[in-house]
């Protein structure tokens, strides 16, 4: 059986109950992007979408800063914040470069390199 | 048994399967393809993972069975294109439904049901082009969203459940069962990237002739070994249980990476006799 609080697996994220909770306004929201229609409203008034899914200051200031790890920390679950991300203009080697700290060139090299 | 990464429907859809980058993993399924030519499945039932489509956290489902006369692609958000919708077999979903409920796996059912990427892409991978394809189809969607997810044994057990509906349906039916998702990757985190060729080879290799030597690993166990999102490989373990008389290699390919991920491809047929 898993228990996701007890051993940590470093730099592994894993979405139990609490991240359930805690996450469920901002992936609510995410969710809500698998309409064309709402990709749209959330870019013509951000702070008001993220209002009106309740978010809270520390997912909104998650939002603002297009900070992923921040996100998650809040409670995001991946599957659903690929769709924000992607309205943003980010795909999954963009997202990785910024969690590791590292170029997108680096990131992509890093994937290539574990083919030896 | 196939990787179901979003970027091969992209590849797809611009029509770039034969460039360097795609060509490794395509060529990997031009064995399948006379495979298929040759047995002529008539139903497929999928094992895949719903990535926020169909499901969202205000009910998930562990083990949802589809049992609509179509299902539906739609926009996932990020871009894919959309495809047409696949032909469901009602009758062989109910058969399904009721055998497993009697068996004890006591499933969600749905009569209508998106299916995603990971349901999508790998039906394009069997059957490329734009012509109808021969099958109708059966999803069934286990949950990798949100953790406790089902175990591997559990998995293992619900592929073994379905292979006995299978098996006491239409006697002239010839299904074909398909597995998808990985192999290791990770999208989220600091560790995003992590990829593990020597467990995914060791995987591909007990699938084989030994599935129960990871059966003991704890879905801890798998995401450390595969990655957050490596745990996908719950699908191949499921498709895996379902071939309950044993199982030969007909075809393997394994290429990293496609995206963020090491992706596979493990044709298995019931043993010669």
């Amino acid at each position: 059986m898993i228990s996701v609080r007890c051993q940590p697996i470093p730099g592994t994220p894993l979405f139990g109950a609490d991240e359930a909770q805690r996450g469920y306004a901002l992936n609510r929201m995410c969710y809500s992007f698998n309409s064309a229609a709402n990709r749209q409203a959330f870019r013509d008034d951000e702070e008001a979408y993220c209002a009106r899914f309740g978010l809270d200051e520390e997912q909104k200031d998650a939002v603002r800063n297009r900070d992923v790890l921040a996100m998650i920390d809040a409670g995001g679950n991946i599957y659903y914040l690929s769709k924000l991300v992607g309205i943003f203009g980010l795909n999954v080697q963009d997202i990785g470069a910024e969690q590791t700290g590292t170029s997108v060139e680096a990131f992509r090299a890093k994937l290539m390199a574990a083919a030896k | 048994m196939t990787s179901h990464v979003p970027a091969i429907g992209g590849a797809i859809a611009r029509g770039v399967e034969g460039e360097p980058y795609w060509k490794p993993f395509f060529e990997g399924f031009d064995k399948v393809h006379a495979w298929l030519d040759e047995v002529r499945p008539d139903t497929v039932v999928v094992f895949y993972n719903d990535h926020g489509l169909n499901f969202f956290l205000d009910k998930i489902p562990t083990f949802a069975v589809g049992a609509a006369l179509s299902y539906q692609n739609a926009d996932e958000g990020w871009g894919l294109p959309e495809v047409p919708p696949f032909p469901g077999s009602p009758q062989l979903s109910w058969h399904i439904i009721e055998s497993l409920v009697a068996d004890e796996f006591d499933v969600t059912m749905c009569q209508e049901m998106l299916v995603d990427h990971a349901f999508a892409v790998p039906m394009q991978l069997l059957w490329p082009g734009a012509g109808r394809r021969p099958v109708k189809t059966v999803p069934i969607a286990i949950n990798t969203v949100q953790h406790p997810l089902p175990s591997a044994t559990r998995c293992f057990k619900l592929g073994a459940a379905v292979a006995r509906a299978v098996e006491s349906f239409e006697a002239d039916s010839r299904v074909l069962i398909v597995g998808t998702g990985g192999l290791s990757h990770q999208l989220d985190g600091e560790r995003a990237g992590f990829i593990n060729k020597q467990f995914d080879l060791f995987c591909m290799e007990k699938l084989v002739n030994e599935p129960e030597a990871l059966l003991g690993y704890s879905n801890r166990e798998l995401i450390e070994r595969a990655g957050t999102q490596g745990i996908e490989i719950l699908m191949w373990i499921a498709a895996r249980g379902a071939m309950t008389h044993g199982a030969q290699r007909l075809h393997s390919n394994y290429h990293i990476p496609i995206s963020n991920t090491a992706t596979g491809v493990l044709l298995l047929g019931n043993p010669a006799t």
